[in-house]
């Protein structure tokens, strides 16, 4: 696994809708930036808001050598500055981090379903797999049509994508949960997004016995596994780092 | 050049003025690929006990205005593991390692310290009589002349080398707990661990932390600790190191100035992992603009 490293990354472009960002990065000065693995997350230094202190944990979106993407969804000062950034922007961050998700051995159905901003690291997930010869399946849930068509042909142009939207303006209405697309045979979920939606797809997973990852965010300071702030209470270990064993954890080791 | 070098007696000497604090730094190797391991004047590790310990349920952090409430409550895998599993991973690291000691009991640090004693490499142990984030001992011992001179003097017994012991802000006078723990045996004292807080969530109306109060840290309590370190300074002839909202080099300088001989960098090290490092090179640059070519000589000017 590569070792967190501090890089100094220069915001190139801002997609922006809403109350949501994405940004594209690049390291300054020539710096090479460590493939993450997909699953893996960077921490942010966000110098110029007011009230933050600690870094913030974002998922990495997407990845290229030499190029770094972010989902970043406001949800206080924090990421109220990442979401307004303007291109030229600077940002320390410390990367990769944590543990991702499991990329299968061998070719098989996989479906990866994702919430709200929970959708983020799904994208770079499906294109890893997708170069490893799986086809990813997507079921991407979402408030209404406006959180989600503007990402939508990403997903698109890496593997089929079924969508479901709280007011029904965009494919299947309801949650997640509700779309018939969980219906298909699959030998592995994936699963991002807010605590109540994984722990419905869960529920869902463990009826089905299908083997199942989720993506948790906890509450972080370090982001390195030196403060012990971030743990979730595992079935085996008790409580653990959900920076460095997480973020993804595989549902077995949950006490959901 | 510049002679960093810092000599806090029985045995303890740095290659500079700059520690980890502990709980803040994991055991070193967390930070392997940011800063530079062999260049710290020592790495305090995660405060360890005698058995293994789970610590408090999350949530155990809010962050707050320029620092952060903790509640980790000492999770650690206890002092045997670190002797057998983890002491011989960061063994060679060339600076030195001073393991960090807390328990509920009196007979728990006793015992703690007792099997340290045999690690030959380590040449000091901070006796932690402070962590706000334990039910009975930690605080408890740290907030009382009595308590803190029974858990000081009892170790002293079993524990040969160096005894720096780490005290609690959460007092009335620290000065007078200082002169109890120097009257006991200590060959240092550190100050501050962290000042007891509180949070709320007011949309939930609930507390933040799943222990309510937690162990306040960060740039907020730096003024607060560099009083408290000035005031023991002058009450005591041990060396003293201090600690409480270092970000960087000039931060440490006030300690300094203000009389700590040493100092240590805990919260700073989860903004900015190689704020170590980064210090020891402030601190090294400053004396050579003023001139000082040993570091030692500018340790508590201010009291001068
Ligand atoms: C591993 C990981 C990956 C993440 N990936 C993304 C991502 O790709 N895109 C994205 O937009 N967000 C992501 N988050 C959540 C993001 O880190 C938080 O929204 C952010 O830290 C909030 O900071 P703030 O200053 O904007 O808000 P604050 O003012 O700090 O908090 C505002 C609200 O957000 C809540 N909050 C604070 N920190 C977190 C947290 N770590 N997780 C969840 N809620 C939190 C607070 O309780 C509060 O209700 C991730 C979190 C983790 C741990
Ligand atoms: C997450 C966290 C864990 C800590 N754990 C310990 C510990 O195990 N033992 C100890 O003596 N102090 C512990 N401390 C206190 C620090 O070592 C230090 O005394 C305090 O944070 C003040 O310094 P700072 O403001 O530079 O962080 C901890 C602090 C934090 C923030
Ligand atoms: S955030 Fe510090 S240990 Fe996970």
């Amino acid at each position: 696994m590569n070792k967190p490293l501090l890089i100094e990354f220069e915001v190139t472009c801002v997609d922006r809708s809403g109350a949501t960002a994405r940004l594209t990065l690049e390291p300054v000065g020539g710096v090479t930036m460590p493939m993450p693995a997909p699953g893996q997350f960077v921490n942010i230094l966000v110098e110029h808001a007011h009230n933050t202190f600690l870094r913030r944990p974002i998922s990495v979106n997407f990845a290229e050598p030499g190029s770094l993407m972010l989902m970043v969804k406001e949800a206080g000062e924090g990421t109220a500055v990442l979401v307004n950034s303007l291109p030229g922007d600077r940002y320390n961050i410390l990367m990769p981090l944590g543990h991702g998700f499991t990329l299968p051995e061998k070719p098989e159905k996989c479906l990866l379903i994702g919430g709200g901003v929970g959708v983020a690291p799904l994208l770079y997930l499906g294109e890893c797999l997708r170069q490893r010869g799986v086809e990813p399946v997507f079921v991407l849930g979402a408030r209404n049509r406006k959180e989600l068509d503007w990402q939508l042909p990403d997903f698109e142009k890496i593997g089929k994508t079924f969508v479901a939207t709280e007011d029904g303006s965009l494919g299947t209405k309801g949650f997640v949960t509700q779309c018939p697309a969980l219906d298909l045979e699959a030998d592995r979920w994936y699963v991002c997004g807010p605590m109540p939606m994984m722990k419905a797809v869960a529920a869902a997973a463990r009826k089905r016995n299908v083997e199942c990852e989720v993506s948790l965010e906890n509450k972080m300071a370090c982001g390195l596994g030196a403060c012990l702030c971030c743990v979730e209470d595992t079935a085996d270990s008790g409580n653990v780092c959900t920076c460095t064993e997480g973020p993804v954890f595989n549902l077995n080791r949950l006490k959901w | 050049m510049v002679n960093l070098n810092i000599d806090l007696g029985a045995g303890l000497k740095l290659q500079n003025p700059v520690m980890t604090a502990s709980g803040t730094f994991g055991y070193g190797r967390e930070f392997e690929s940011l800063t530079d391991l062999d260049r710290l004047g020592a790495i305090i590790v995660k405060g360890t006990t005698l058995e293994p310990r789970q610590g408090n349920p999350y949530p155990r952090m809010a962050e707050t205005p320029s620092g952060m409430l903790n509640a980790v409550g000492l999770q650690n895998k206890g002092v045997d593991y670190f002797i057998e599993k983890i002491y011989p991973e960061i063994r060679h690291y060339k600076s030195n390692i001073i393991v960090n000691v807390s328990g509920a009991k009196v007979s728990d640090y006793v015992e703690t310290a007792r099997r340290l004693a045999s690690l030959d490499g380590i040449p000091a142990i901070e006796v932690n009589i402070s962590c706000p984030n334990v039910k009975s001992g930690g605080m408890a011992f740290g907030t009382t002349c009595a308590g803190s001179s029974e858990v000081t003097e009892a170790v002293r017994k079993v524990w040969p080398r160096h005894l720096m012991v780490k005290l609690s802000p959460n007092v009335t006078d620290i000065t007078e707990i200082a002169r109890a723990v120097e009257g006991s045996g200590a060959d240092s004292v550190s100050l501050v661990n962290t000042f007891l807080g509180m949070a709320v969530d007011v949309e939930r109306q609930r507390p933040f932390l799943s222990t309510v109060t937690g162990g306040l840290s960060g740039p907020c309590i730096r003024p607060i600790a560099i009083r408290m370190v000035w005031q023991v300074a002058k009450a005591v002839k041990i060396p003293v190191v201090g600690l409480g909202g270092i970000m960087n080099g000039r931060d440490a300088m006030e300690f300094i100035l203000a009389g700590a001989s040493a100092v240590q960098i805990g919260t700073a090290n989860f903004v900015h992992p190689d704020a170590t490092i980064r210090t020891v090179e402030w601190i090294e640059d400053y004396c050579r603009r003023h001139n000082i070519t040993d570091f030692s000589t500018i340790v508590g000017a201010l009291n001068r």
